[in-house]
């Protein structure tokens, strides 16, 4: 996983609430069975026509947005189905950052298996970056994870709180599952003790 | 000894999970079951590989398919779709290559992962229950902690059998009192949703209690917690009763003998304490429910059948009104009109939210001596073979096959538009299944939530109707 430490881009604005992982990616294009190559798919109901031509008045099809790094959207984001094509969607297109007032539980947590940083920040606060958003990229936004602040184009700074376990595996682009087997002698022990007592758990 | 501060049913299910308790508090959770199909798992199977990793629980986990294959015969002869073809192919090579249990395509106990979890046995009271699905929250409905994950969690969990989490939060929504006349357990969660909204449980577990949710049959329970996602929980539970185990006592693997007594003894502890904290409480009178049907592109709008569209100009949040208009477009609506003037062109009975067998014989009953709308298409696709078999026997598949509507092999079918049943652009479907997200169904495609009996009673009108029109009053 790629270390996220302190992004400074061109923020798309996405003014919407309940964005589902339907319209981040729709089913249709799940089937592939690489983590890869996601990004063309990204929002493919709006992005594409029926023709399959771009439509242009959807915001990452316009400069500067379509280099957009940032993403800022309403309430809710990432609602919907538990799939971790969303992130790997909007990573593979080159959005490492999504700010909103709040997120769904599954998709916020597939973020930071994935190298993105969801930033939770007042519905306001969000309005306002969505302002800057729309000023293109003469009005780039910087995120900074080691100080916990977004810094807006006319250097304000905006703090907000990550939980410090997660900040730390994204500071470090470290892998869970590694971290996790330094416990294997306390699974084993919990299985071991679970075994004996709930044996219908057991083949 | 001092007395133990009372315990929800999720804080002890927890508790007795927690391998570890890191020093920020995230716990290091045992899995005790974990479901997994083609669609999730390709990715985590791959990164295993990379690192040289092995499934660390074989025999706790079972694999199985659901999302992407066809419902009809076509099945027989192999998968038509080359992707599909190779996800499926995929999940055959890892699980044979990691040694994980499977329920291949053509194999009777076939089905929707989360209608054969609990059907085989496998789901239990007590468990915590993962699959890369997020309506994973069905199985809470046995008294489990079962809630969906990503991939990067579905390796996690194949590799360590754990998983890095932080507690939930404890909400528990009480149904009181009996349910109208031709209302069941999709109108219940329906109206949940209407009443605390898409995002209302985010960081919660739902626990569902209440003489509404005792009286459910375990169908019922499954619809109802199911739809937790869609309220933004993660899980949703319900404890179990003389309905659970009953339940339990008909499935091939649940235990049995002794270790069934051993189990029981656990089981019966798990209802929450009197007096435990809950963080939120919501309280819903059974009665007051009438039949639901969504009508925009998020479950919270949601209405009785007697509804009219509402008018966004009624609507005094900015934000709000501008969602409204932007659903009501997409939708193909004018405010003010009829929720049950909407001809509607599919309808879709099936889904991990109900495609059992009571839910089955509720279509059914509504189906028998009548006709489907001239133009309408009705699918009914149930949930495993063994339903699909149980229908059969019971000749339901005859009388729906009379009334005009097509009936097919188990999968999630036009849930979700990833296989080959799917929703047209401008199609209107009236659909049993969870989610009513633009394009869900298929691009394009306009979706109604709503109970199976209500799905049929749309076949056979043609557009949105009361099924309560449909009902003989004495048969209740």
């Amino acid at each position: 996983m790629q270390a996220f430490t302190k992004l400074t881009g061109i923020a798309a604005p996405l003014p919407r609430a309940n964005v589902d992982t339907d319209q981040i990616i729709p089913a249709r294009f799940l089937k592939s069975i690489s983590r890869q190559g996601f990004g063309k798919y990204l929002f493919a109901n709006f992005r594409y026509r029926e023709d399959g031509s771009e439509n242009p008045d959807f915001v990452l099809n316009q400069e500067p947005w379509r280099h957009a790094e940032i993403l800022i959207a309403f309430e809710n984001f990432g609602c919907g189905s538990s799939r971790e094509h969303a992130p790997w969607a909007l990573l593979d297109f080159g959005i490492r950052c999504v700010i909103a007032p709040d997120f769904a539980d599954i998709f916020h947590n597939n973020c930071f298996k994935n190298g993105i940083l969801p930033v939770k920040l007042p519905r306001e606060v969000c309005e306002k970056l969505m302002e800057d958003a729309r000023l293109g990229a003469n009005a780039r936004i910087t995120v900074d994870l080691e100080r916990e602040v977004v810094v807006r184009p006319n250097g304000e700074e905006i703090p907000f709180q990550v939980d410090p376990l997660r900040r730390h595996l994204l500071l470090n682009g470290l892998d869970d599952i590694g971290q996790t087997l330094q416990h294997a002698a306390a699974i084993d022990a919990f299985e071991a003790k679970q075994r004996a007592a709930q044996p219908w758990l057991y083949a | 000894m001092p007395a133990q501060k009372p315990r929800t049913l999720f804080d002890k299910i927890w508790d007795a999970h927690v391998v570890e308790t890191l020093p920020d508090g995230t716990a290091l959770l045992y899995i005790d079951l974990h479901l997994t199909h083609e669609v999730t798992t390709p990715q985590a199977f791959d990164g295993l590989r990379a690192a040289g990793r092995r499934v660390r629980r074989p025999d706790a986990t079972l694999a199985v398919v659901d999302h992407n294959i066809a419902t009809d015969d076509s099945r027989r002869t192999g998968i038509v779709d080359p992707e599909s073809r190779l996800q499926v192919e995929t999940l055959e090579r890892n699980v044979a290559e990691f040694g994980v249990p499977y329920i291949p395509l053509l194999d009777e106990r076939q089905g929707i992962v989360h209608v054969i979890g609990p059907e085989l046995g496998r789901s239990l009271p007590g468990m915590t229950i993962v699959c890369g699905d997020s309506h994973t929250s069905t199985h809470g409905a046995m008294g489990a902690l079962a809630f969906g994950i990503g991939t990067s969690e579905v390796e996690h969990v194949l590799a360590t059998q754990t998983l890095l989490q932080k507690p939930a939060k404890n909400m528990r929504i009480s149904v009181e009192g009996t349910l109208a006349f031709g209302c069941t357990a999709k109108d219940i969660i329906l109206a949940i949703i209407g009443r605390i909204g898409t995002a209302g449980g985010t960081g919660h577990v739902i626990e569902y209690a209440g003489d509404a949710i005792r009286a459910l049959d375990m169908a019922g329970r499954f619809t109802v917690c199911n739809m937790s996602i869609e309220a933004g929980a993660r899980a949703g539970m319900i404890a179990p009763d003389q309905t659970t185990y009953d339940y339990i006592a008909r499935t091939p693997h649940g235990p049995k003998g002794e270790k069934l007594a051993r189990a029981m003894e656990w089981w019966r502890t798990l209802p929450s304490d009197p007096g435990a904290h809950f963080d939120t409480e919501v309280r819903l009178d059974a009665h007051a429910i009438a039949p639901q049907v969504t009508w925009g592109t998020n479950p919270e709008a949601v209405l009785p059948i007697t509804g009219v569209v509402p008018d966004p100009a009624e609507e005094p949040d900015a934000a709000k009104r501008a969602q409204m208009e932007r659903m009501i477009q997409y939708m193909g609506l004018t405010p003010g009109q009829r929720l049950q003037d909407l001809k509607v062109d599919v309808v879709f009975i099936g889904s991990c939210t109900n495609s059992r067998i009571e839910d089955i014989r509720a279509a059914a009953a509504i189906a028998k001596g009548r006709r489907v709308a001239e133009g309408v298409r009705a699918m009914v696709v149930p949930g495993s073979g063994l339903v699909k078999k149980q229908a059969e026997a019971e000749g339901l598949d005859r009388i729906l096959k009379e009334a005009g509507f097509e009936w097919r092999e188990a999968g999630c079918s036009m849930c979700l538009g990833m296989n080959p049943d799917k929703l047209t652009p401008g199609q209107r479907c009236a659909s049993t299944s969870n989610r009513n997200f633009e394009g869900r169904q298929g691009p394009g495609g306009r979706t109604h939530l709503l109970s199976p009996a209500m799905a049929a009673a749309a076949a056979v009108a043609g557009r949105l109707a009361d099924v309560r029109d449909f009902q003989p009053k004495e048969a209740l």
